[in-house]
Formats: structure tokens, sequence, C-alpha cells
């Protein structure tokens, strides 16, 4: 194992003792015949909520089971972004929740998560926008989140690449900019969680897919088969993003979601020329670069169902066209690789975090383009969820039965993506 | 991008079509009958399948005709068109 502490003591010793200690950071046990609770999905969202039920709850006998390997579905794909503006309040207290976190999750969990609050700029092209941006400041300054107005040459000023020449199809009006928005790494998230998690008695189960639910005479749920045998459980967290449909089936269940790709690609490695985190809804763009020096760049989603995990060319060139003209000086520069993530989209737009009508079986999906931001506080609340068997109050408007009741929470411009 | 088979004009890109999301989602003939549970299944619940998806098109940049088609989800390669009102056809995957 590797050190049990990170800190510049273990760091120095370290460097002067032999060669680097590189053994992993959590353990790969084999599928134990029964657990107080199993997540399925070890991306950022599942291993959070197993780290909460262990270090929170004191529920340690947890695994964590993935089809693939930890943290390579959307937790590995996504443009790492982190930011709390959303319109409406409960939305806004649950990002608001996490970003709080983020703050402090290095510390919490002893690793390095890069956590980078290098402010997350949201650009104004038309009339519409100006409304729209300034709706959200003042919605979120009521609610003590910080946003601003930024004129265009305040907005050029924070972040000196934009073009603001004229004969621009689409000009940049003015900005909304959240200072304590930014961005973190999000394969360390994956691993910071794992380690700790692990490190407090959590079993991280990879290459193991679930291929049944099981439910007693009762209905409630008793376990899960799986592709490494059956395990016994009492309760379920489902966290599996783009394959929820397909997991919630195995219990009979028919979700309000659909899946779609999202792309996103980067560009070769340059020297840092690019200070902040950009978006613009109207022109379809999102666009941040990497400490490696990647211009990392989001783009939209695909029109169909699909679980592809690729994208049209056409959405992602789309895409180029708006960073290019908001960008001039981007043009010559090459795109490295490019990529798609399945993301659940729900009608609202707005994640469901909670019961299910299945006794013992609780989910945790609907993030749709946006849930990376969200990880330390999703997993913070679902696992008050699982361990009480009642919602936090953060996470209790997120129900599912908002579906039925009506009480939707219409977060139409959750992401900087149309949908 | 998709290459999308057109029951009237051919296979023609993607772009040229706009998509109508899950197919044979038949309205409730009397709404107010409904509780509140069949009505949020009608409105929000979806099959969302990772496989075969019976789904509704329009070419609307072409002969602006509605269509329905079977695709299956991970390859996204179409099986089959069909009009608009006809029964699912069974094809194997």
């Amino acid at each position: 194992m590797a050190p049990s502490r990170f800190s510049l003591l273990t760091l120095l010793r370290q460097a002067f003792s032999g060669p680097p200690d590189l053994s992993a950071h959590w353990r790969s046990p084999a599928p134990g015949p029964a657990y107080d609770v199993v997540i399925i999905g070890a991306g950022g969202h599942g291993l959070a909520t197993a780290f909460h039920l262990a270090a929170e709850h004191g529920i340690r006998r947890v695994a964590v089971l993935e089809k693939g390997w930890l943290g390579g579905g959307n937790t590995g794909r996504n443009t790492t972004i982190v930011r709390s503006n959303y319109l409406m309040a409960e939305s806004a207290a649950l990002y608001e929740h996490a970003l709080r976190l983020w703050e402090g999750l290095s510390q919490a969990l002893n690793y390095n998560v890069m956590y980078s609050p290098r402010g997350v700029m949201m650009l104004a092209h038309n009339v519409h926008d100006i409304a729209v941006l300034k709706r959200h400041i003042y919605a979120n300054r009521l609610a003590g989140i910080d946003n601003e107005w930024l004129s265009p040459a305040e907005a050029k000023a924070f972040c000196p690449p934009l073009n603001l020449a004229g004969g621009m199809r689409y000009p940049v009006l003015g900005a909304a900019l959240q200072r304590r928005g930014g961005t973190a790494r999000h394969d360390a998230v994956a691993w910071g969680y794992a380690r700790a998690a692990s490190a407090l008695g959590v079993d991280i189960i990879q290459n193991c897919e679930v291929t049944a639910i099981d439910r007693d005479r009762a209905g409630a749920v008793s376990g899960v088969e799986t592709t490494r045998g059956a395990i016994a459980a009492r309760k379920i967290g489902v966290v599996a993003a783009g394959h929820t449909s397909v997991v919630m089936a195995l219990a009979g269940l028919r979700m309000p979601l659909e899946s779609y790709p999202l792309q996103a690609l980067v560009s070769e490695p340059v020297k840092p020329v690019f200070p902040c985190v950009v978006m613009s809804n109207t022109i379809h763009a999102y666009i941040s670069q990497s400490d490696k020096g990647e211009l990392v760049i989001g783009a939209g989603t695909d029109a169909y169902v699909s679980y592809s995990q690729t994208g049209g060319l056409h959405i992602a060139t789309h895409t180029l066209d708006a960073i290019c003209e908001l960008f001039p000086m981007f043009r010559r520069l090459r795109m490295l690789r490019n990529w798609g993530g399945i993301v659940d989209v729900t009608p609202d737009r707005s994640p469901i975090i909670g019961l299910t009508p299945v006794p013992g079986l609780f989910v945790n999906c609907g993030w749709g383009t946006g849930g990376f931001k969200a990880t330390p506080g999703s997993g913070q609340v679902f696992a008050h969820t699982i361990a009480t068997g009642a919602p936090h109050p953060i996470n209790a408007p997120f129900s599912l039965d908002r579906f039925r009741c009506g009480r939707l929470i219409d977060e139409a411009a959750a992401a900087a993506v149309a949908h | 991008m998709l290459l999308i088979p057109c029951p009237y004009c051919g296979p023609r890109p993607e772009i040229e079509f706009s998509y109508g999301g899950e197919a044979h989602l038949a309205r409730p003939r009397d709404p107010a009958a409904c509780d509140d549970a069949a009505w949020g299944d009608f409105l929000y619940a979806r099959t969302n399948p990772k496989g075969i998806h019976a789904e509704r098109w329009r070419h609307a940049h072409g002969c602006g005709r509605f269509f329905n088609a079977l695709r299956h989800t991970v390859s996204d390669q179409f099986l089959i068109t069909y009009r608009i009102g006809a029964p699912r056809p069974e094809i194997a995957a």
C-alpha cells in the first residue's frame, strides 16, 4: 500500500529512500458474500457516497461495484467545471453545498484534487442573454452566492483572449462571473475518494457488472447478481449515470430519463494562455485550460438517444466554430483527442437523488450534462439518504416522486449546452 | 453524423432531420380519468433501452414527413423504418 498519509514529511522521506513507492492507493478485494450497502457505479458520485457512508455514518460494510474500471465513465470524460450559480433556490442550495465541500476537499481526503477557483465567466450575446444572466445574478446574490455582472471591457480584462472586435455574429455584450467557480482534476477526485473510502474499509470491486437485482417476498431488495457472483445487501444505491435506466429496469422500474452522448475535446498542450473558465450558452461552447496545458472544450449533446460513447462530428465542429470566433488566437491550434460520454437527462434538467418505489433501493441519477461539479455534495446527501432511509433537506426536493406530483425543478439553463 | 434512410427520399445526412423521441407513447384517451402516477408515467417515463429503440424522426429539411424507425442505441445503426401509425415491426437484434 502507498503511504497512509500524504504530507511534506512523507514527501521528504520518500525523496531520500530508494525507489519510489508505486503501489496501489486502494485495495482490490474479491467480492464478499454480503454487505450492509451496495453502491452500483464507481464514478465520483458513487465513490463519494461510499466515503460519506463510512466516514460520517459509520457504515463500513460497503461495496462499490463497477462494471468497467474506476472513474472510467463520465467522471473521466467531463470538462471538470465547478460552479454553483444555478437559478432555482433548490438547485442553488444543492450546488452551493457541493462548492463549499470542494473548497476543503483536498484536506478532507488528504489527496490533492487540484480544485482551482479561477472564476467561471458566462457570456451574454444578445438582449435575452443579458436579462437571463442578470436574473441569475440577482437570484444567486439573494441566496448569498457570489455572482457579478461584468461589462464587455471588464470581461476582456478578466479574460484577455476574449475577442471584442466588431463584425461578430454574436458580439460579447457582457458576462456573469462567479469568482469561486473553477475547475478540479477529475481523475484525482475519483482516486482521492477511492483511496479514502478504501482506507475506511469500503470494498471497491471493479470489472463486476450487476446482472440482476434480487427481491424478497415483501418486494424489498435482498441483493444483486453480478458477473462475479451473488452479493447480499438490504440497501442498494444506484449511481450509474447514463446506464441508470438499464440498471433500474432490472428492478422493473421505468425512469424519467433519456441517455444522450455528450462530447468533449482537448487541444495539443500549450503554455498557460487562458486564465479562467468561459461558457456561452447561446453559441454553445465552454473552454478552460488544464494544468497540462491542453485547452479543454465541451461540445453539445447529440439529438438522439444513444449509448455509443461517441458523438457526431458536426456537433464538435459547431462548438469549434464558436470557440474560433470568441478566441481567434486558437484558430491554428490542433485538436488532440475527442470523446463522448453518455449522460442521463431528466425532463426538468435537475437530478434525482432519493428513494424509489422499491424498498431498500435508492437512486442518484439524472445529472445530465453537469454532474461533476456536484460530486462531493451529491455523495454526502445521498449517503445521508441511504443511511437514514430519508432524504437530507438539501436533496428532498430532488425526489423521483416529483414526476408524479408535478413539483418539477426547471433548470433549463443547467449547463452551457442547449437541451 | 448519421446517415438516415428516409422512407420517402432515401438516405440523407442527419442534419436534415429532427428527432422526435420514443415512438408508440399513446396519450391516454381520457386524461381526466388517469391518476397522477399514470399521467406522470405517460409524460415523463421513457424506455431508454440499451439496444433496439423505436423512435420518431421527421425529415424536416426534406420531404417534411414523419416516420418511425428501429435503431440500435449502441451501434446507432438503423434497422428498419416504418410508417407513423403502423405497429412496431418484429425484428431480431
